[in-house]
């Protein structure tokens, strides 16, 4: 755990010049119209994101035409996307699939897809869990079929973030040599790509269908611990946003408290909603901790960042939900409306929770891991 | 008065050095030290010249104790029993005192000659300290008090007592207040061991029958208590909510991770197992977010932007504590039944000596947490008030007489 966690100078101008550019691209309006879309974001937002801000390639590295920054960057990023509910493949591509491709691809594929992906060209959707239910490295099945030089794939790939509209579909499959990484063209013969209509839907999820569908193994050797540490780099960076998002949350019903008038005084005045109000702050306050904890345990390589994962999870995950469920009801009959948009964040949520597995499979892991 | 020169740390170091040479902690008694230290001005170095002090800043404090643990096994730290005295005792008597007062009293909260208590709270008064009812008359050049403090720590061990006590019961409760400096040895003074919940005494009940005070011995004007006891609860904050075990897994966090491994096998099922271990895993979880918050409060300190994390912390230790001893109650099951320390009366803190009696402990004394030094409900006004902007509750006690302000 690092000694340090606070952000300097050159973080807090990163954090205005992201809140300055989700003013203007990412307010209420603008989410409910990408949310209403099939792709679920706009193509232009993301390439101006990934052209004029270096976002899409934030982790990549330069080699890799990226811009080679670290963690704590991330976590400012990602919790400003949280905050303004942003509707992008930030998470997909930028972040899951960067990391998949850095930690477990071939240098070939790493040049050529993390070179694509940090220019904005490229939406990058990774295919994890199956319909078992199960986001633990040992739940996944499915086996990829050799023959000669050829490799296929078959099987049910399941809550595939930004599946329907990836360029590049990266599937962890079973081989001799263990869990490997194959890249599979998403026009592929075989390859069915199906919508779920989703509980959140300013995230797109898809389920995906293979049928012998061909694949080309871009991993050497088992991928098994790497792809853990994909799957925890990939939970502590949307714990970040989680904490963006609950801090969203305090702050929205706070400002209603102290206007909303009921019996002539504010409801913030009402113990019953201050009190609300002040767990939803030390709540938010923890999860900061713990997104910070993660996200600079990741950033230098700390030997308990799996750990610092698990809890920034499970922390976070509970945080936000609670903030957005206290949000709705202290904005009483107006929270449950489709118009005020608390449920979107109240959706955002739970969805986040249960993305990589929930919060109570992460304190399980925790709890391994710990030695409990 | 020429402005003291700032002494710089080698000169402090040098200055200790002299002091170890007339007087050794390993050769000298802890009180006769450390009034030895006190003439050096080796005392409270951030107390002005001839008052234990030597006009410099707070932090330089550490580098007498660090000269000291150089050159010294023993170490004559604060005794506990003047934790009181020293930490709001003296920094009243500075503030307030007469010149006389600091000259006599001052050196001997430091020795430990002289142990301070606060009598503050009353049993109609807890939440509400200002609301309190003890009263002081005027009789010439004396005043008569009569009434009920209570949750006073080391009263029974008591010279001086910091009396807070009412004197205009017309004026609105903050405007009718006096601060006193009571002799506890005083005729009517009568202090009581509070019997509580574990069986012990940490605390007292202090009785004040027609006790007599010298009109001398207020410290701030009459009606301006108040504004005293605040810089007596100022420097009583400090000290709470210290932010949870430094190192990971340790402190309390490690106790109940003990009691977890040495459960009896076999005595919950596997279904119970499993709600007690994920039980067990957020107590973990919460304590590293205390430790990982209180760190995240000393870098944005350090970095001159204090935030909320300092504030949030009481509350959240308290609740927290709560829970884990809970936990560990739950874990040992029935063998929870039975309570092997007793609950016989005793004035000083019992040391269990297994994980188990700890727990069993911790579990009955863990309820304070959330009442003392402001209560979770207070603390939440607070965070949503001050640190959120919240709009107050109406206030039906502010503008109008003590005495016509209803009470239990």
């Amino acid at each position: 755990m690092p000694i340090e966690m606070s952000l300097t100078d050159e973080h807090e101008e990163l954090r205005a010049t992201l809140r300055a550019f989700l003013n203007e691209c990412s307010d209420e309006a603008t989410v409910r119209e990408q949310m209403s879309t099939e792709r679920g974001y706009d193509p232009d937002v993301w390439t101006q994101m990934a052209e004029q801000m270096g976002l899409a390639g934030l982790i990549i590295p330069e080699e890799f035409g990226g811009a080679g920054y670290g963690y704590v960057e991330l976590l400012v990023v990602m919790e400003e996307m949280g905050r303004a509910l942003l509707c992008s493949p930030y998470l997909s591509t930028a972040v899951l699939a960067a990391n998949a491709l850095m930690h477990c691809a071939d240098e070939k594929s790493q040049k050529e897809l993390l070179t694509e992906i940090a220019a904005g060209r490229m939406v990058a959707a990774v295919a994890h869990a199956e319909p078992n239910g199960r986001w633990d490295i040992e739940g996944l099945e499915m086996t990829a079929t050799r023959s000669g030089d050829q490799w296929t794939l078959s099987g049910e790939k399941t809550w595939v973030l930004d599946g329907g509209s990836a360029q590049v579909i990266l599937v962890l499959a079973r081989t001799d040599s263990g869990l490997s990484l194959f890249r599979v063209d998403p026009e592929a013969p075989g390859l069915r790509r199906e919508a779920v209509p989703p509980l959140d839907l300013t995230r797109k999820i898809s389920q995906l269908h293979f049928e012998d569908a061909p694949a080309e193994l871009i991993s050497a050797g088992d991928q098994s611990a790497n792809f853990e540490r994909v799957l925890a780099l990939t939970t502590a960076a949307l714990s970040a946003e989680q904490m963006g998002g609950a801090q969203w949350c305090l702050e929205t019903a706070v400002e209603y408290a102290k206007t909303r008038l009921q019996f002539g005084r504010p409801i913030g005045s009402y113990q019953a909603i201050k009190h609300k109000c002040a767990d939803m702050l030390v709540e938010t306050e923890f999860a900061r901790s713990a997104a910070y904890a993660a996200c600079f345990a990741a950033a230098e390589q700390e030997d308990d960042f799996l750990e610092m994962a698990d809890l920034a999870q499970s922390a976070c995950s509970e945080a936000f939900f609670h903030a957005a469920a206290e949000t709705i009801q202290i904005h009483g009959g107006m929270g449950f409306t489709w118009e005020l948009p608390v449920h979107l964040y109240f959706k955002r949520a739970k969805a986040s929770d249960l993305l990589f597995g929930d919060a109570a499979q992460h304190r399980e892991s925790l709890a391994n891991r710990v030695g409990l | 008065m020429p402005e003291p020169t700032p002494m710089d740390e080698e000169t402090l170091r040098a200055r200790v050095r002299k002091l170890l040479e007339e007087a050794h902690p390993e050769t000298t008694d802890s009180i006769s030290f450390r009034q030895k230290q006190y003439e050096h001005g080796l005392a409270w170095v951030h107390f002005p010249e001839g008052y234990g002090g030597l006009g410099l800043s707070p932090k330089m404090n550490m580098i007498v104790f660090d000269e000291i643990s150089k050159h010294s096994k023993v170490i004559h730290t604060t005794p506990p029993a003047s934790v009181i005295g020293i930490g709001m005792g003296a920094p009243v008597v500075l503030t307030y005192g007469t010149e006389e007062m600091k000259k006599t009293l001052l050196p001997k909260i430091f020795s430990g000659e002289e142990v301070w208590c606060q009598l503050f709270s009353e049993p109609g008064a807890g939440s509400d300290v200002a609301g309190l009812s003890s009263l002081a008359i005027r009789d010439g050049d004396e005043w008569i008090v009569n009434g009920q403090k209570v949750w006073t720590t080391v009263a029974h061990l008591s010279r001086w007592g910091m009396l807070l006590t009412r004197t205009d019961p017309d004026a609105p409760k903050h405007d009718g207040l006096s601060y006193f400096l009571l002799d506890m040895k005083a005729p009517g003074v009568e202090v009581r061991p509070l019997y509580q919940i574990t069986g012990e005494a940490e605390f007292n009940e202090v009785f004040l029958n027609d006790v007599r005070i010298p009109h001398a011995r207020m410290l701030g004007q009459e009606g301006q208590g108040w504004r005293v006891a605040i810089t007596t609860l100022m420097n009583e904050r400090v000290a709470i909510g210290g932010g949870g075990s430094k190192r990971k897994g340790g402190g309390a966090t490690g106790q109940l991770l003990d009691v977890w491994r040495q459960r009896k096998k076999g005595a919950h099922s596997p279904a119970q197992e499993a709600m007690l271990r994920d039980r067990v895993t957020r107590s973990y979880m919460d304590n590293e977010l205390l430790r990982l918050t209180a760190q995240r409060a000393r870098a944005s300190q350090k970095a001159g932007n204090p935030g909320p994390e300092g504030s949030v912390a009481k509350l959240a230790q308290a609740e927290i504590n709560k829970r884990m001893w809970e936990t560990a109650i739950d874990i040992m099951g029935s063998d929870a039944l039975a309570f092997e320390a007793g609950y016989a009366l005793r004035q000083t803190a019992g040391a269990p000596d297994s994980v188990e009696g700890i727990a069993k402990y911790q579990f009955l004394r863990s309820r304070a947490n959330s009442i003392e030094g402001g209560t979770s409900e207070i603390m939440r006004n607070i965070l949503g008030e001050r640190v959120l902007g919240l709009p107050g509750e109406p206030r039906i006690d502010k503008e109008v007489p003590w005495k016509d302000v209803p009470r239990s």
